[in-house]
């Protein structure tokens, strides 16, 4: 099952990042052509990642894009050069009602058929940047098959609600990450938490991934490579839950193999939740 | 056969201070070695035009005797002085002119780097440059080809006899293991300290029974310096993943077990492996038995945490080193000789379990080359490379499968510094190859679930990126030979087509 | 695509190029700078020349100073300063891949 733990963003502008990001091995790399690129940069941007989208080092990692709002000037361009690029996922900021997302994906689907992809295929991601956002976040998360993820994105959001981050247990974001966790597990999609901003404090980033993960994130957003590794690791099961996933897995295997409409192990009944918390383990086993 | 001395051959005893009349003077007696200024030293050390002089670069980037001795020689009008540095870095750029004046007409280095290296790539000089490791220099010098007339060293302070160390003092730098060779074997051994103190000066990493002249040098070097280029400490994400890769390599590779004995070199993946291991070391009880080195303060620290038992230390990189050469009883000052040397009686580089070496090319056989830019110019230096690999129990050598659009992993290396028989697995940020000499090695890191490849496999990987690079043009002018630690040549640099 | 007036795009960062376009009523001429050019040239020229050939444009005056930058970031470059200095927003996708 694949592992949505790390979700990397590259600035699209940056030839640099672009051509080593994908060593680290994050689960998702995220090309940003919004926040990261300038008003005067976004056209240029916009080709650096059509390109970046294609070399083959990137093959492994799922590569999603981060386009303007379509109701400014360079969204759709965006989307344009992201769909005819290959992107496996579009992620689309801001989002405040399920609307946009039926509006995006209308896009979407014309921009397939025009460059011959398969339509379905390019996949979208919402993030929830406002009070809005999570208010809808339910409705937002079901409003598209096409939906793998909501992201909550911390700063934006905690300046459209008047407030700033604490550190600490930061109440100021628990019911906004209770929302967006609902509506994702509602939806039967991935949840990521919101981005850590100081690159160099590893104990405060390393909380923050603790309280992500005890919540029920699947994954967080990231915004330095050194931040993946350590957030593999804090996502690694340990030696005795790994042991426990594969013997649930072996069991049902076993069970399916044998026709046996029940999976048991060690005389109990094992039901599907639990195969399924089986497979999200074996997905976040820690690889150098 | 020892023949007996006839006694009629023996000269009759003429006096107490017959045979060392300025033994006989007071003053001479004791304070005959100081120099009032750099010339006189000069001059008292009998140098002339053709002769061979040598310097230490335990002050690497901040080095200040070299420039400083060479520009006064220059100005005494002195020629076709063969020129023999442990080391040359960035800062000996001031040479090219006095090699374009005739000053300088040979080079022994380990290294060549800046606008110097990139000059005699294009022919500066009129013969080749010798480049040397740490433990072939020594073996160049003991068998007789590298005859040293006058050894120019900085030391931190001395006394009036000449006893002398680099570790104590404002301008530090630590151990003095180059300078240790020269004084051995100089013909003419002149010390340049900013502080000549009280007698007797101790520790005596030098001691008074190998030194002639004396001279009051203030500025000899930047101890600020010394940690920078190719021993910094890095923050870069690429290159500490790297790092931690090789801790990863090593955790798994057989030679893991405490006692264990390890060196670090001075690129900054090299270095920050040493973090990555401390971890391990402090989670599972396991302390090396010693670390040799070039030594890091990040070494230093692990000593003084009670992981590392003892440092061995031919040079301090930084000031953290220096302070722990000065304030641990296991920490140990030895020569060029004593680490490296193949043909010494004993060399501490064969007692070393592991060592993490940089590279700026490997080849598909492991060839490595530290010295040859992806263009064909001199920047790097042979240093302890090839004396390590070829004696430790297992050499993993760091680097980036990329430099922006430069191959690390290459079919040919441009100079062969390190042969592949000494190297055992390469460690880049994009997988790992091993040797096909260490079927075993191999197996235990991929056991461990390591990203391990062939290397013909990184090196695809690395071309599919960047593209193949068009195969370099020179021309049939040797400007260097690279000597292997034994002095036989290994490989030639030749000069680059412009 | 015809280039109409100066334009540049890229930076002199590492792994980045510059690329300066000006109109040129004659030729097609490409002047290439590089760190990595005595290595690298032939195939920075190649991938400019194709670039430029895909777009349509046959004449102009192309400069590149290249810090190390990969092939797909040479295209995207190049393909933004003609884009810039065509001044058109119409963008063939056609011609980009």
């Amino acid at each position: 099952m694949k592992s949505r733990r790390s979700m990397l963003f590259v600035p699209g502008d940056n030839p640099a990042m672009l051509s080593t990001a994908f060593v680290y091995k994050p689960d998702s790399v995220m090309f940003d052509l919004e926040d990261a690129v300038s008003p005067r940069e976004k056209d240029s941007a916009r080709l650096l990642v059509f390109h970046a989208l294609a070399l083959p080092a990137y093959r492994d990692i799922e590569r999603v894009v981060r386009i303007n709002r379509l109701d400014s000037e360079y969204g759709l361009k965006d989307l344009e050069a992201a769909v005819r690029g290959g992107a496996d996922v579009v992620r689309l900021p801001k989002t405040d009602s399920a609307g946009e997302i039926q509006e995006l994906e209308s896009h979407v689907a014309r921009l397939e058929k025009e460059c011959g992809r398969p339509v379905g295929e390019t996949r979208l991601i919402a993030a929830i940047e406002s009070a809005s956002g999570v208010v809808n976040a339910v409705t937002i998360a079901t409003a598209s098959p096409r939906m793998i993820a909501i992201a909550l994105a911390g700063f934006d959001y905690l300046v459209s609600m008047q407030t700033r981050r604490s550190g600490g247990s930061e109440p100021e974001l628990f019911y906004a990450r209770a929302s967006v966790l609902h509506a994702a597990r509602m939806a039967g999609i991935d949840a990521f938490d919101v981005a850590y901003g100081d690159v160099n404090d590893d104990e405060g980033f390393l909380r923050e991934v603790e309280i992500a993960k005890q919540l029920g994130f699947n994954g967080k957003s990231l915004i330095h490579p050194r931040q993946v590794d350590l957030l593999h690791r804090a996502y690694a099961p340990t030696q005795k839950e790994l042991e426990y996933a594969k013997r649930v897995i072996a069991a049902a295997g076993y069970a399916q193999r044998n026709g046996q409409g029940v999976v048991s192990l060690d005389g109990k009944m094992i039901d599907p939740p639990v195969i399924k918390e089986a497979e999200l383990v074996l997905g976040r086993v820690y690889a150098s | 056969m020892n023949t007996p001395v006839e006694i009629t051959q023996i000269p009759q005893f003429s006096g107490a201070n017959a045979s060392t009349p300025y033994l006989a003077d007071p003053a001479m007696k004791l304070h005959r070695k100081l120099c009032v200024s750099l010339e006189e030293a000069i001059k008292r050390s009998g140098l002339k035009d053709g002769m061979v002089i040598s310097f230490h670069h335990g002050f690497r980037e901040g080095d200040k005797v070299l420039n400083q001795v060479v520009a006064t020689l220059a100005n005494l009008g002195f020629k076709n002085l063969t020129l023999a540095s442990s080391s040359l870095l960035n800062c000996h750029d001031p040479l090219i002119d006095h090699i374009k004046s005739g000053v300088i007409t040979q080079i022994y280095t380990s290294g060549l780097r800046g606008k110097l290296g990139e000059a005699i790539s294009n022919g500066l000089l009129k013969v080749p440059a010798q480049i040397h490791s740490h433990g072939g220099r020594v073996h160049l010098i003991q068998s007789g080809e590298l005859k040293i007339d006058v050894a120019f060293l900085g030391v931190s302070c001395c006394d009036e006899f000449g006893n002398a160390n680099g570790s104590h003092g404002k301008l530090s730098c630590g151990s003095l293991g180059y300078a240790k060779v020269d004084a051995e074997y100089a013909r003419s051994v002149v010390l340049l300290t900013p502080e000549i103190v009280p007698f007797p000066n101790h520790p005596a990493s030098i001691s008074q029974d190998r030194v002639d002249l004396i001279v009051q040098m203030d500025d000899i070097g930047d101890p600020s310096l010394i940690g920078v280029g190719a021993a910094r400490v890095t923050k870069n994400p690429r290159e500490l993943l790297i790092a931690r890769r090789a801790a990863d390599v090593i955790e798994h590779s057989g030679y893991w077990k405490d006692g264990f004995s390890m060196q670090t070199g001075s690129g900054a993946a090299s270095t920050a492996a040493t973090r990555f291991l401390e971890e391990r070391m402090s989670a599972q009880g396991i302390t090396a038995s010693f670390a040799l080195g070039g030594i890091t303060g990040a070494i230093a620290d692990l000593h003084k945490k009670g992981l590392i038992k003892a440092i061995v230390d031919v040079q301090s990189f930084d000031n953290d080193a220096a302070t722990s050469l000065r304030d641990s009883r296991a920490h140990l000052e030895i020569s060029a000789n004593e680490y490296a040397n193949p043909t010494s009686k004993a060399a501490y580089v064969d007692r070393v379990d592991v060592v993490v070496l940089s590279a700026l090319e490997v080849d598909i056989n492991f060839n490595v080359n530290v010295i040859t830019g992806s263009d064909g110019v001199i920047r790097g230096a042979s240093g302890g490379h090839c004396d390590v690999a070829a004696a430790a129990n297992l050499t993993v050598v760091v680097a980036p499968l990329v430099r922006g659009r430069i191959p690390t992993v290459v079919g040919h290396v441009s100079t062969i510094v390190t042969p592949g028989e000494s190297v055992d697995v390469l460690v880049t940020d994009q997988g790992i190859a091993v040797n096909p000499r260490r079927l075993e090695v191999e197996k235990r890191l991929r056991d461990a679930g390591l990203p391990v490849m062939s290397i013909a496999e990184l090196h695809d990987k690395a071309i599919d990126l960047t593209g193949e690079p068009e195969p370099l043009e020179f021309t049939e002018r040797t400007v260097a030979i690279v000597r292997y630690r034994d002095g036989n040549v290994i490989d030639v640099v030749k000069q680059v087509k412009a | 695509m015809r280039i109409i007036k100066q334009a540049v795009a890229g930076t002199l960062e590492s792994s980045d190029l510059l690329v300066k376009v000006e109109p040129n009523d004659s030729v097609l001429d490409i002047v290439v700078r590089s760190e990595v050019i005595k290595q690298f040239g032939k195939q920075i020229r190649r991938v400019v020349a194709e670039t430029l050939a895909r777009m349509d444009v046959d004449q102009g005056t192309v400069v590149i100073e290249d810090k190390g930058a990969l092939d797909y970031a040479i295209r995207a470059r190049v393909q933004a300063a003609v884009l810039r200095g065509s001044g058109s927003d119409e963008l063939n996708w056609g011609q980009m891949s």
